[in-house]
């Protein structure tokens, strides 16, 4: 799965980050998202899909893979 | 679809239903509203005729659609019109309303949030654990020498609010005074409009001296940050300084008090807290959406064009007011929604909002209710309300924020 995210959308609200931590983080600059470094978001599919729909501007996005994962 | 036709009642405007069978049962109207589309003509007090949101869906999707605006605010959903129209004349000049977060469109309102977000991070909050938890403790402290019965509202939840604010804010406990008064004149319902008015032209003085105050001895901190940083006017930094004082320490008083409130009526959950004190993650999210705080709705939207809802079109001008309470008893996103269960899944409630003005300090307010409420039932496990539930006073129905007057317990 690829995560796609529109910082510009970001409103720092960090639902992402309660909802997937280990693929979450907000930055110290202002506090909008950015992904942890060597975070593998297909394992934690769920958390990821969750915190897609609860962020508040819609700044997240989910793209499937078509080919099987790696 | 014959939807326009069969709902000729989405176009009879009706006021705000306020009226509930139980306190903390939203107003009896809303639930009906809300199986009938979700979408009603309002009619506000000053006599427009805008639009009521009540289902979750049209709610979210409202509270994040750029095409409504914030800037007129003021027209408030309930209350004393004259009132409310004399305070909204006085506080809508644009000194006044200047850096209120709450009251501004993008990209104003992403350059103000973006300048203080990152104290506001889940992380950052985090971090403030052990300071939290040390205002709590001596606050349970000053309960615990207290003669009782001890007012649960003066002595813990208010305090409590206060103290982690100017904790955030590196500003002295003393300071509590300067931000509290405001609030206490705003609850209050005799308050005339000239005091209403005097208290907020007296809590801006407040701030224009914290501001003087962190110019002069510069620290570490949020408010220095932000002064020092010269992107902002005066006013506009005064006016976020009045934002964040007012929006963090009412409303955290207002759910520390109603959580124990509802709590001390349902012992069964008071005792499985108790007993197993990792379920408050997941009661504190039922208790805000159980409690939904901002009770009259959230703060009434302008549409900048014409927008279609569901059914509906709302024309550009008109008012929308989004019930938050009617949104977090949505049975199509809560099952059996009137029911306070802290183990259900009550992610993606309302009761912070929705959108690029969702509660900035969200993760300080779940910090606090947890950790307030997880002490306090470890230190007093057989707290006990000391008069009968129905004689507790609640703020009334048609103001914005919930709350209790006061709260006395035995322990």
């Amino acid at each position: 799965m690829k995560i796609e995210i529109d910082r510009e959308c970001c409103a720092s609200s960090g639902m992402c980050v309660r909802a997937a931590p280990a693929v979450f983080d907000q930055d110290g600059e202002d506090g909008r998202v950015r992904l942890v470094l060597d975070a593998a978001p297909a394992q934690h599919a769920e958390a990821v899909r969750l915190a897609v729909e609860e962020c508040p501007t819609g700044a997240l996005a989910l793209r499937e893979d078509d080919e099987p994962a790696e | 679809m014959t939807a326009k036709a069969s709902r000729s009642t989405a176009y009879d405007p009706i006021p705000l239903p306020t009226e509930r069978r139980a306190p903390l049962e939203p107003p009896e109207a809303l639930a009906a509203l809300r199986s009938d589309g979700g979408v009603h003509r309002l009619r506000y007090p000053d006599g427009h005729v805008g639009w009521l949101v009540t289902s979750y869906e049209l709610g979210r999707k409202v509270l994040c659609d750029k095409r409504f605006s914030l800037c007129n605010i003021f027209r408030s959903p309930s209350g004393d019109q004259e009132k409310r129209a004399a305070h909204a004349a006085a506080v809508r000049a644009p000194e006044i309303s200047a850096g209120i977060m709450a009251t501004r469109d993008r990209p104003e309102h992403t350059r103000l949030r973006r300048s203080v977000a990152r104290h506001f991070t889940v992380r950052a909050l985090e971090d403030r654990r052990t300071r939290i938890t040390d205002i709590v403790r001596s606050r349970l402290d000053v309960m615990e020498e207290s003669a009782q019965p001890v007012d649960f509202v003066e002595t813990f939840a208010l305090a409590v609010s206060s103290l982690t604010l100017c904790d955030l804010f590196v500003l002295p406990p003393s300071d509590r005074s300067g931000f509290e008064r405001f609030t206490a004149v705003q609850e209050e319902p005799d308050a005339s409009v000239e005091d209403k008015i005097e208290a907020t032209l007296s809590f801006r003085a407040y701030a224009r001296d914290v501001v003087r105050r962190k110019r002069a001895e510069p620290a570490d901190d949020l408010l220095s940050d932000l002064i020092h940083a010269g992107d902002f006017s005066e006013d506009q930094v005064v006016g976020m300084i009045v934002q964040m004082l007012t929006a963090g320490h009412d409303t955290m008083n207002g759910t520390l008090a109603l959580s124990c409130y509802l709590l001390l009526q349902e012992p069964s959950v008071w005792e499985r807290l108790r007993a197993d004190p990792a379920a408050i993650d997941n009661a504190v999210e039922e208790l805000l959406r159980y409690l939904t705080l901002i009770q009259t709705g959230a703060f009434t939207r302008t549409a900048t064009e014409d927008v279609e809802l569901a059914d509906v079109v709302v024309r550009e001008g008109e008012g929308v007011t989004v019930s938050l309470t009617a949104a977090n008893r949505d049975p199509t996103r809560f099952p059996d929604p009137d029911r306070f269960d802290i183990d259900r899944d009550a992610r993606g409630h309302l009761a912070f909002g929705h959108g690029v003005h969702m509660c900035l300090g969200q993760h300080l307010a779940r910090l606090v209710m947890q950790i307030g409420l997880t002490e306090l039932i470890q230190r007093f496990p057989s707290l006990r309300l000391a008069i009968p539930a129905e004689d507790v006073r609640l703020y009334a129905d048609d103001v914005l924020v919930r709350g209790v007057y006061e709260l006395p317990v035995r322990f």
